[in-house]
C-alpha cells in the first residue's frame, strides 16, 4: 500500500441558517452521505463530530467545512461523483451560494497522518495564493506523492 | 490508425456484428463465445476480432479461462473488450467537443446548473415528441438504445445504462453534466406513467437509471 494518502478540504458558504428549513434536506441528506463515505472503497478517514475538529468554523459562522482522507486521487473521485454523493452534488446550488474563489483543495499527506482544520486552511489559502502546485492541487490538475515530496525538500 | 481507418474497418458487416457484440458485453469476450454467439468459425471470427483490435477498437488481454497456471495450463485465451477510445469523423472537420468543454467550464463558473437543467428538460420533451409515445419499459429501452445508452434490463423493472453518451464532459464537471443528463431523461419521459429516471450513480455506468415503479417482479 501507498505511504501516502490523499487529503481533501473544502468549505460551501450557506444560503441560509445551517438549521433552518432552507437546509432540512441537506441536513437530512449528511448522515447517510457520512455512512456512505465511511464504507466507501479508498475511503480513510474524516473529523467525527463532536471530536477532532468537526465542529470548528475557521471562515465563520456562515461557511461550512469538511474534510477527509483517502488512499488515492480516484477512490476520492468515486465517492464524490460516482455514488449517492452526486446526487447532492447536483443539487448543491439549493443550499450553498456561489463562492467566487477556489472552494476546494487537495493534497498528499503521509499514511497515517490527521489533518488539522489550520492545516486544511493553510492548504486551501496556499492553492488560492499561488495556484495549482504539488503541496495544493484540485481534481483537474493531480499531482503524485513524488512530486509533493520533491516540491517539500526544495522548500 | 486514424479515425477514418478505424471507422472503415467495421464496413465488413461480419466485423462490424462482432464489433457490436463484443461492445455491449460486460465482460471481456474470447473467440470462442464470439464465434457460438453468432454462428461463426471460429478461425474467422479470431480473424476479425483481430482486425478490430488492430483498427484500435477492441483491446485485447490475455487470461486462462481454466483458472490453472503454470505449466501444462496451455496458452492463455486472448479476451476481447471495447476499447475505451472515443472515435469520431466529422466531414468537414468540426470541433464541437472543445466548444462543448469551454461552455460547460464556463456554466460551471457561472453556477448555471439551474438554467442548464431546465434547457435540458425542454430538449428531452422535444425528443419525446419526435420518438412518439412511450408505452413501458420495452419502448423506454428501444428508445434508450437508439439514443446511446446502450441500457441494460435489471431485476424489479430498471434499465441501467452501460454507456454515457456525454463520458468525457460528465468526468470533467460531474455535477453540472450528469445533472443535464438527468434533466434531458425527465423530459423525455416526463409524458410516460410509472417511468421515472433517478441518479443511481456507479463506476463505469452513467449516473442515471429509469425505473418502473409499477414492475417489482424480481
Amino acid at each position: 500500500m501507498s505511504d501516502f494518502h490523499l487529503a481533501q478540504f473544502n468549505v460551501a458558504r450557506l444560503r441560509a441558517p445551517l438549521h433552518g428549513p432552507e437546509m432540512a434536506d441537506f441536513m437530512a441528506l449528511r448522515d447517510p452521505l457520512n455512512a456512505l463515505a465511511d464504507g466507501a472503497p479508498g475511503f480513510v478517514w474524516r473529523p467525527v463530530s463532536p471530536v477532532d475538529g468537526a465542529d470548528e468554523w475557521p471562515y465563520g459562522p456562515d461557511v461550512l467545512i469538511n474534510y477527509s482522507v483517502w488512499e488515492s486521487r480516484d477512490a476520492l473521485w468515486e465517492y464524490a461523483y460516482r455514488s449517492g454523493h452526486l446526487e447532492a452534488m447536483r443539487r448543491r446550488r439549493e443550499w450553498f451560494e456561489r463562492v467566487a474563489e477556489v472552494y476546494q483543495v487537495l493534497w498528499w499527506i503521509p499514511a497515517g497522518h490527521r489533518p488539522s482544520a489550520e492545516e486544511c486552511v493553510e492548504r486551501l489559502e496556499l492553492l488560492r495564493r499561488e495556484g495549482p502546485g504539488p503541496l495544493a492541487f484540485a481534481f483537474r490538475d493531480t499531482y503524485t506523492p513524488a512530486d509533493a515530496l520533491a516540491a517539500a525538500t526544495a522548500a | 490508425m486514424d479515425d477514418v481507418e478505424a471507422i472503415a474497418a467495421l464496413r465488413d458487416p461480419v466485423r462490424r456484428r462482432l464489433y457490436e457484440y463484443v461492445a455491449v458485453q460486460d465482460h471481456e469476450v474470447s473467440r470462442n463465445e464470439a464465434a457460438e454467439a453468432l454462428g461463426l468459425q471460429r478461425t474467422l471470427a479470431a480473424f476479425h476480432l483481430d482486425k478490430l483490435a488492430e483498427a484500435g477498437l477492441l483491446e485485447t488481454a490475455g487470461r486462462r479461462l481454466t483458472g490453472r497456471s503454470g505449466p501444462g495450463a496451455g496458452r492463455p485465451a486472448k479476451l476481447y473488450r471495447r476499447a475505451s477510445g472515443e472515435r469520431t469523423v466529422s466531414l468537414p472537420p468540426r470541433d464541437y467537443r472543445t466548444a462543448a468543454e469551454l461552455l460547460a467550464e464556463a456554466a460551471e463558473e457561472a453556477e448555471l446548473d439551474e438554467r442548464l437543467q431546465r434547457a435540458a428538460r425542454r430538449r428531452g420533451r422535444e425528443l419525446g415528441r419526435e420518438a412518439g409515445p412511450v408505452g413501458g419499459l420495452d419502448e423506454a429501452e428501444a428508445l434508450l438504445a437508439r439514443r446511446g445508452y446502450e441500457p441494460v434490463r435489471e431485476e424489479g423493472g430498471v434499465l441501467r445504462m452501460r454507456n454515457c453518451p456525454f463520458h468525457v464532459l460528465s468526468e470533467r464537471f460531474p455535477p453540472l453534466v450528469c445533472g443535464m443528463n438527468l434533466a434531458m431523461l425527465e423530459g423525455l419521459f416526463e409524458e410516460v406513467p410509472d417511468l421515472a429516471p433517478r441518479m443511481d450513480p456507479r463506476p463505469g455506468w452513467c449516473c442515471t437509471v429509469l425505473a418502473d415503479s409499477k414492475n417489482n417482479e424480481t
